[in-house]
């Protein structure tokens, strides 16, 4: 490796490119120079908003090859003006975090372990379960005849993270077949 | 909040919790702004606040009681807005007591059922009557067990008419100003001194700033969140903080009002579109038997077509919503397939389910992205209920510790349950993220936001909308031969959605359907505007009434995102606000009775004489041209009845309640109570707790001896829960996550130095923490942050403990669970949790393992003589001050329990 000139010592640079602060050209290499950020070379940008807390930021998510590659702070939101919390910050981890299942799982009764299940035979399983209990856990009426209509054989609790369009079709489903234990992180 | 003269933030760590939401009010102080925190913790929040008021966990209603009194007693209230959009000048009716007069309760108390029967608190009302609800009084216990107060998310509670009596001089001993007044006389500086720790020179510093920064020209906002609800008397804290806000006239205005700080992406969407066992979209109660056993009961006990304001139409709420579920199956004829919906007989709360899967009672039960093992109350009640049970769906992101307890929770370390003897079925199905899926969130201020999907979900991670259409499919598939009358809500119900070329649902189509649409009519199909359009006669649907307008023209308006710095401060065209896209409620309090603005520097929404409408910076929440000066005959009922100066139109006499004749189990007026656990005795009443909260006696649920009682000095310290900025709730979406992982790496527990000398707790090294309900371990943090209190004479320390972790072998990184320390009690209004406040004791090192575990609480519990009496009693020595416990005029309060 050749000796390096003092003239390429960081603080000759910040001197003699009026980098002061140290933050621009004195600072670069060429690897860095060369660089280019990810939101830079992403095919598309879309708008979405901030899963965690309930203020609502705004959030870009950068997308290259059908991956998500970087969310950021959305400036045009009213509510966040581009800023993010470590959370949101760290959203696009959420999505690509090496320890996120995407394989559905079963255990049997007494099973010590999972085993794999395909996503339509646990669909199917599921609304079989679903339709039993609620056959075997029906009342109709209470001991003075009111009418009941429903099912305390079978309960859900919520997150409060999911979308008012999720939550519509829960309550929709969940209340025509009677089941009213239907809850969410809200009681919590 | 950045309109704001100050800002006090009280029941919230703001800086760390919402961080990004803090920066408005960094902005509100830099242009003058005073902020002051109220919490226990000082926290960064206090940090950049201009003063950090430490106060003793749970005693926030003396404090706001005390600040009530120091405003009327010094005549600093707002005695224009008060009279006039205040009920502070309506009669209340003779037999009401106050709980001044019957040591801490108020009449209609019922010791057998431990709950109120509210019926003496209601208006007075001309020739000798009281004004009801329209379908007659619902005791307490009936009105608790369905949450009731949770339907007043919209409207407040319904009453028979409006024809209240009112004295404008306010001198009446029965108007609501002077039972205000008397009811908080004993909420004064040297209370607040002796029960919260706070000095009389740094109550007088709050007192001054908030009523400095109050009237015309100045506004002082509240900013509050789950250290405020998460009491026995939660509903309350909040309560008291509305009525100081009404008085100060700092409600409906600029830089005013009580910002909710909710922790979730769309909590508030949760229970504007509930899933909640005693709601139907848009805070319509579910029925139950008993009180709404036919549509007509229903709609007669929802509200009144006499009483005043919108909350009258709800009748065109619920047909619209019964039209949207049930399409053409839902006729005049079947009253609109009202019986189609389930019925409650009492409480279903997450709680009360968790004990009946203790009982076998629950089969079926699926977890959707929540982690009750961890965040909830009690977390081995919790994961022992899980069980019992014979099936489980857990739907989520990562393999939450819901979802393991039966391989490696606690009870397995401990040899409560064995792997192999668990009969449970888990399915496991994995989740999509927020950019995988398109949807609506609505945050914390009833803002919805859409959100476009980003990238396909990977593997077989489904969103919620693609599992449940798919399952409600499937279901109706396999139901689609039965002749059985059961089935027909299912198969009757409207489950067409437009699909793509995968077969998944089109979420707006969903969103559409919210919005509701016209059925018959020029407009037929066509998606409705605003609410106001709903009718009763089934010629409309809306699945949530309150949502509707966000899909007027068939435009999404939650994906509206015209930028910031292009819009004023209102920002009406990013997303879209219910009701109407409205910014500010009630925002008709922010001109004067006459329509003038209170002052120019808080000019929002104001009458304008030439164009006969109201105008202004946001849309006008009231009757659009209803002219200030106008008096209707309160008679006519309903939006009609209002006067030009009713600024709470979803109010059934439309003003800002001080007092509650209606809609709270618990009192009228917001009472102090000690916490369930607490090691101070009230210093206002012989009543110890809130006589109405919700307990449960039960061998797996003990409660610690409050002061005074034997045994209390076994857990002698109070603890308080709490959030960090780098993890969410019960870690789901952050223990899994390396970076957050890293930033915040394992659980501890903060004391002060005096505790930890007291206690021989070394910094950094390990401390076991103690309650009736289990131990857990944590690291030690030694910070002067946690100041011990001198509270009535004699010191109370205070642990704080975040509640993030939990035990499991899946997550990043894992440890012991601060809410297996708690117990179930609830607030008897919303059946919320008193997790906020609680005693324990604490000890240097780990924790034992195994059998030991439960050995060492075993110990403590019969150390202190623990029973599952000891801390429920309902009524504490009623006569203890010398008053009749049977109360002046016979009634029958209290009884000595």
């Amino acid at each position: 490796m050749a000796p390096r000139s003092f003239l390429q010592w960081p603080v000759v640079r910040q001197l003699t490119t009026g980098d002061l602060l140290g933050r621009g050209p004195s600072v670069t290499s060429p690897k860095t120079q060369a660089m280019t950020p990810r939101t830079a070379t992403a095919d598309r940008v879309v708008q979405s908003v901030c899963p965690y807390c309930a203020v609502g930021c705004g959030q870009r998510v950068y997308v290259k090859d059908e991956k998500v590659v970087q969310i950021e702070g959305d400036p045009d939101s009213p509510i966040s003006r581009g800023r993010l919390c470590p959370k949101g910050s760290a959203s696009e981890q959420l999505v690509n975090s090496p320890g996120r299942q995407t394989k559905v799982l079963y255990r049997a009764p007494r099973a010590r372990e999972w085993q794999r299940l395909e996503l339509s035979t646990a669909v199917e399983m599921i609304a079989d379960r679903f339709i039993e209990s609620r056959r075997r856990t029906w009342q109709q009426t209470d001991d003075h005849g009111r009418l009941l209509r429903r099912t305390m054989g079978i309960a859900s609790l919520g997150g409060a993270t999911l979308d008012n369009e999720e939550n519509y079709l829960i309550k929709k489903l969940f209340t025509a077949a009677g089941a009213v234990q239907t809850e969410n992180q809200a009681r919590i | 909040m950045a309109n704001a003269d100050c800002i006090i933030i009280q029941g919230s760590n703001m800086a760390e919790c919402h961080p990004v939401g803090f920066q408005w009010v960094a902005e509100a102080k830099a242009r003058g702004a005073k902020v002051i925190h109220i919490d226990p913790r000082f926290t960064r929040t206090s940090a950049v606040s201009d003063k950090h008021l430490p106060i003793r966990a749970g005693s926030d209603v003396v404090l706001l009681g005390a600040l009530i009194n120091y405003v009327i007693a010094n005549d600093l209230w707002f005695k224009e807005y008060v009279t006039a959009y205040t009920n502070a000048a309506t009669l209340v009716h003779e037999d009401y007591r106050d709980a001044e007069d019957l040591g801490g309760l108020f009449s209609g108390f019922d010791p057998e059922k431990g709950a109120y029967d509210n019926s003496s608190w209601a208006y007075d009302e001309a020739e000798d009557g009281s004004i009801d609800e329209p379908a007659g009084p619902e005791h307490g216990a009936e009105a608790g067990a369905r949450a009731a107060g949770d339907a007043l998310g919209s409207g407040g509670p319904p009453l028979e008419h409006a024809e209240v009596l009112r004295d404008d001089t306010l001198q009446n001993p029965r108007t609501v100003f002077q039972i205000l007044k008397r009811h908080y006389a004993r909420y004064t500086p040297e209370m607040v001194r002796d029960m919260c720790g706070i000095s009389e020179a740094d109550f007088a510093y709050l007192a001054k700033t908030i009523t400095e920064n109050s009237g015309r020209d100045r506004t002082t906002c509240f900013a509050y969140a789950v250290g405020w609800t998460q009491h026995s008397l939660g509903a309350q804290f909040i309560r008291a903080a509305a009525i100081l806000q009404l008085l100060l006239g700092n409600v409906g205005r600029p830089g005013g009002g009580i910002m909710a700080l909710r922790g979730h992406a769309s909590i508030q969407g949760s229970t504007d579109i509930p899933t909640l066992f005693n709601l139907l979209p848009g805070y319509l109660p579910m029925p139950s038997a008993g009180r709404h056993d036919t549509l007509e009961e229903y709609l007669a006990a929802n509200a009144s077509k006499s009483q005043k304001g919108f909350w009258a139409d709800a009748d065109a709420y619920t047909i619209s919503l019964l039209k949207a579920w049930w399409g053409d199956a839902a006729t005049a004829d079947n009253d609109w397939a009202y019986d189609y919906l389930p019925r409650l007989t009492g409480a279903h709360g997450t709680y009360e389910t968790v004990m009946s899967m203790l009982r076998d009672e629950v089969e079926g039960y699926f977890l959707l992205g929540q982690n009750p093992a961890v965040g909830s109350a009690h977390g081995r009640m919790q994961r022992l209920g899980m069980s019992h049970l014979k099936w489980l769906v857990v739907r989520d992101l990562n393999m939450i510790e819901s979802a393991t307890w039966w391989k490696d929770g606690p009870e397995i370390e401990s040899g409560e349950l064995r792997t192999e003897d668990i009969e449970t079925e888990v399915f496991f199905l994995p989740a999509a993220t927020h950019v995988e899926k398109a949807g609506s969130f609505t945050q914390t201020q009833r803002l919805l936001q859409w959100r476009h999907q980003a990238v396909a979900p990977p593997g077989e991670c489904q969103s919620e909308l693609q599992f449940f259409y798919e399952l409600g499919h499937r279901i109706r598939e396999k139901l689609a031969d039965s002749q059985d009358e059961r089935d027909r809500p299912l198969l009757d119900l409207t489950w067409d959605y437009p699909t793509d070329e995968h077969g998944d649902p089109d979420p707006e189509s969903v969103l559409a359907e919210i919005n509701g649409r016209h059925l018959t009519g020029p407009d037929a199909g066509k998606p409705l505007s605003a609410y106001t359009e709903l009718r009763a006669d089934g010629s409309t649907t809306a699945g949530c009434w309150i949502y509707t307008g966000v899909y007027a023209e068939g435009i999404n308006h939650a994906a509206s995102r015209k930028p910031g710095q292009e819009q004023g401060p209102a920002a009406p065209e990013w997303g879209w606000a219910w009701p109407a896209n409205r910014r500010i409620l009630y925002n008709r309090a922010s001109a004067d009775p006459a329509g003038k603005p209170w002052s120019e520097r808080k000019k929002y929404v104001w009458w304008d004489a030439e164009q006969g409408k109201w105008v202004g910076d946001d849309v006008p929440d009231f009757p659009p041209t209803l002219a200030p000066g106008t008096k209707p005959d309160p008679s006519v009922g309903g939006p009609a009845a209002l006067s030009g100066d009713d600024p709470f139109i979803m109010q059934s006499d439309g003003k800002g309640w001080l007092f509650a004749p209606k809609g709270l189990v618990d009192g009228p007026l917001p009472t102090h109570y000690e916490a369930q656990e607490s090691p101070v005795a009230n210093g206002l009443y012989p009543q110890q707790q809130s006589p109405a909260r919700l307990k449960y006696a039960r061998k797996d649920n003990l409660s610690a001896p409050s002061a005074g009682t034997p045994g209390a000095e076994v857990y002698p310290f109070v603890f308080t829960t709490y959030r960090l900025t780098e993890h969410h709730t019960a870690g789901g979406m952050s223990r899994w996550l390396p970076y957050l992982s890293e930033l915040q790496p394992e659980m501890f527990c903060e004391v002060s130095p005096e505790l930890a000398a007291e206690r021989g707790l070394e910094p950094y090294g390990w401390a076991t923490i103690i309650s009736p309900r289990s131990a857990i371990e944590a690291k030690v943090l030694v910070t002067d942050r946690m100041r011990p209190l001198a509270v009535g004479g004699h010191t109370v320390h205070q642990i704080g403990l975040p509640y993030h972790w939990g035990v499991g072998s899946n997550a990043v990184v894992s440890g012991d669970a601060a809410n297996d320390l708690l117990g179930v009690t609830l607030d008897p209004n919303v059946q919320i949790q008193e997790s906020k406040v609680a005693s324990c004791d604490i000890r240097p090192g780990r924790r034992p393992r195994g059998k030991d575990l439960l050995a060492l609480v075993a110990e403590y519990q019969a150390r202190a003589g623990l029973t599952i009496e000891t801390g429920n009693r309902t009524v504490t020595a009623p006569a203890a001050e010398g008053k009749d416990p049977a109360g002046p005029d016979g009634h029958a309060e209290g009884g000595g329990k």
